[in-house]
């Protein structure tokens, strides 16, 4: 309760918040408020935004509704963000525990494998793998989840390395526990909480990634997503500018919410940290 | 026949890239529901010593044979089913501890993992544990760091208890809590080795604990044996340098066992 009264006090985290309440809300009211297809053709061609009422924000090039689709895209948006950022956690989680419990010739092979990823570029790597496999939503998660683990995947190993020389990590083992349980449900746990410190900046990443790769044609053709909105209003940028700058600035909004928001989780639950 | 039969056990350490040792060549015995004392002052290698027999830590020499049989044999599975007999408990209550767990939960890992209790029954075991060391059952669903330090190292007890070893190391075990405290858990592990017939290797740098406690102890120095014997007889007429320098820090020694 103290961590959501200190959470409140910072005006940044409260930004953070409303921004992806807003978000959260726009993603699930999406299917209600406009319950069709919003890849169908609603309206004339290039309508303007703010000129004729059951449009709004007016009609991209080919008669859809713009309005539908950036609710739409938000689903998209978040919905990647969020599996990408939880599949990098969960990936870089198990494999940074088991190589700093292991130790020895599992944490070097682990390693090794972390050195590689990381030294790709995590765009190209996710570029690489939606053009060979194919593009479709769990496709594009996947992608994303690839180039992201690392991190979360040394920070385990240097929490755990800490960890397995406490005293309870000995207990467990003098009280016959097996070395998987130990890893997994003694050591994990208390190792997360600086992983999770990870989660902002990784959902932001993924977001702005999940919108490059639609961007440029490899996000899943069946769905709208704000980086192929932005694709589309490219080709009439000069007549039409309000195609591109309205899922832009839904964009920056949402990745500059998740931080914000994120930033204040982190900040209030380090203050506690150095309080006790 | 003897509990804990160690001989010429060493363990070498490295400090500042010329290897030292930390446990050179000791060897000692500890019948069943005896009390064996390791003493000697800090760095001596007493919880290098204890870890070593807890196999926590691989020695570079030596034999440990426990409940007559070689436990440096044992891996995996063996290992951990044998872990049963052989309990600790650590100085630092808290540290010992999962920060996350619950005093239940400390209780109920011991009896899952070696099969003592189904789990319908483990509840109504872990309230006789916390009985049996003067605790309320009620302290069962509190958090660890919910009990005071005394209760702690009571818990810590029945969580070594658990599995009914035949011996139980402790690392400075009463270092930590204050002198009333202290005199109970000392009471509690007299009278639980009265009841079952555990032997205790007992660490402290605390001649006066040790004489009140210990039947027997061994004296070090630098990793060696310096000495060893009657506890009273040790204390009361030391005949180590190392052992004298201990005698002489310890400024009122308890008269006798309580
Ligand atoms: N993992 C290790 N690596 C290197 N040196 C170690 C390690 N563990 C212990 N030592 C060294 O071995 C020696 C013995 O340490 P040990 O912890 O056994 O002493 P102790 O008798 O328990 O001391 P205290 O009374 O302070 O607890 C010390 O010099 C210590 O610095
Ligand atoms: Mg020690």
């Amino acid at each position: 309760m103290n961590r959501l009264r200190r959470f409140f006090r910072s005006p940044e985290a409260i930004a953070g918040a409303l921004i992806l309440a807003l978000l959260m809300m726009m993603a699930l009211a999406a299917p209600l408020l406009f319950p069709g297809d919003p890849q169908a053709i609603a309206g004339p061609a290039l309508l303007p935004p703010f000129q004729d009422w059951p449009l709004p924000l007016g009609t991209d090039r080919l008669g859809r509704d713009v309005l539908a689709e950036l609710f739409h895209g938000a689903r998209t948006s978040l919905a990647v963000g969020l599996a990408a950022a939880a599949a990098a956690l969960l990936i870089g989680a198990v494999v940074g525990t088991s190589a700093g419990f292991a130790g020895g010739l599992v944490d070097e092979v682990l390693m090794r494998i972390t050195d590689a990823f990381q030294t790709v570029p995590s765009f190209l790597l996710a570029l690489a793998f939606v053009s060979i496999v194919g593009p479709s939503l769990g496709v594009v998660v996947a992608a994303i989840a690839l180039g992201a683990w690392t991190g979360p995947a040394r920070v385990a190993r240097a929490e755990v390395l800490s960890i397995r020389e406490r005293d309870y990590v000995a207990g467990a083992r003098v009280i016959g526990m097996h070395p998987l349980e130990i890893a997994f449900r003694e050591v994990l746990p208390n190792a997360l909480p600086p992983v999770l410190a990870l989660s902002s900046v990784i959902v932001a990443a993924a977001i702005l990634t999940e919108a490059a790769l639609s961007f440029l044609g490899l996000g899943d053709p069946n769905r709208v997503t704000w980086g192929g909105m932005i694709a589309e209003g490219r080709t009439v940028l000069r007549t039409a500018p309000f195609l591109s700058i309205v899922p832009g600035v839904a964009l920056v909004l949402t990745v500059l919410g998740v931080y914000l928001a994120g930033e204040g989780v982190v900040e209030s639950t380090a203050v506690r940290r150095s309080l006790s | 026949m003897s509990v804990l039969a160690v001989s010429n056990l060493a363990k070498r350490y490295r400090r500042g890239g010329e290897p030292f040792a930390a446990v050179d060549d000791v060897s000692f015995e500890i019948e069943q529901a005896e009390t064996l004392a390791l003493a000697g002052p800090s760095g001596s290698g007493k919880s290098t010593i204890a870890r070593l027999v807890l196999r926590l830590i691989g020695p570079d020499a030596g034999r440990i044979d426990f409940e007559g049989h070689d436990f440096l044999a044992l891996s995996g599975a063996a290992l951990r089913a044998r872990r049963a007999r052989l309990q600790m408990v650590f100085q630092d209550p808290l540290a010992a501890f999962n920060p996350r767990a619950t005093v239940a939960r400390v209780l109920d890992d011991p009896l899952r993992m070696h099969n003592i209790a189904s789990r319908t029954e483990r509840p109504r075991h872990i309230a006789a544990l916390l009985q049996r060391v003067g605790l309320d059952a009620g302290l069962a669903a509190r958090a660890i760091h919910e009990i005071s330090g005394g209760q702690r190292q009571r818990v810590a007890i029945a969580r070594a208890i658990a599995t009914r070893p035949s011996l139980i190391v402790l690392d400075e075990a009463v270092s930590a809590l204050d002198v009333s405290v202290r005199g109970q858990i000392l009471e509690l592990l007299l009278d639980l080795q009265r009841q079952e017939r555990i032997a205790y290797l007992f660490i402290s740098h605390d001649l006066g604990v040790i004489r009140a406690i210990a039947h027997r102890v061994v004296i070090l120095d630098a990793g060696r044996v310096a000495e060893s014997g009657d506890a009273r007889t040790v204390i009361a007429n030391p005949q180590s340098a190392i052992g004298k320098a201990l005698v002489a820090a310890t400024p009122r020694l308890i008269r006798n066992r309580p």
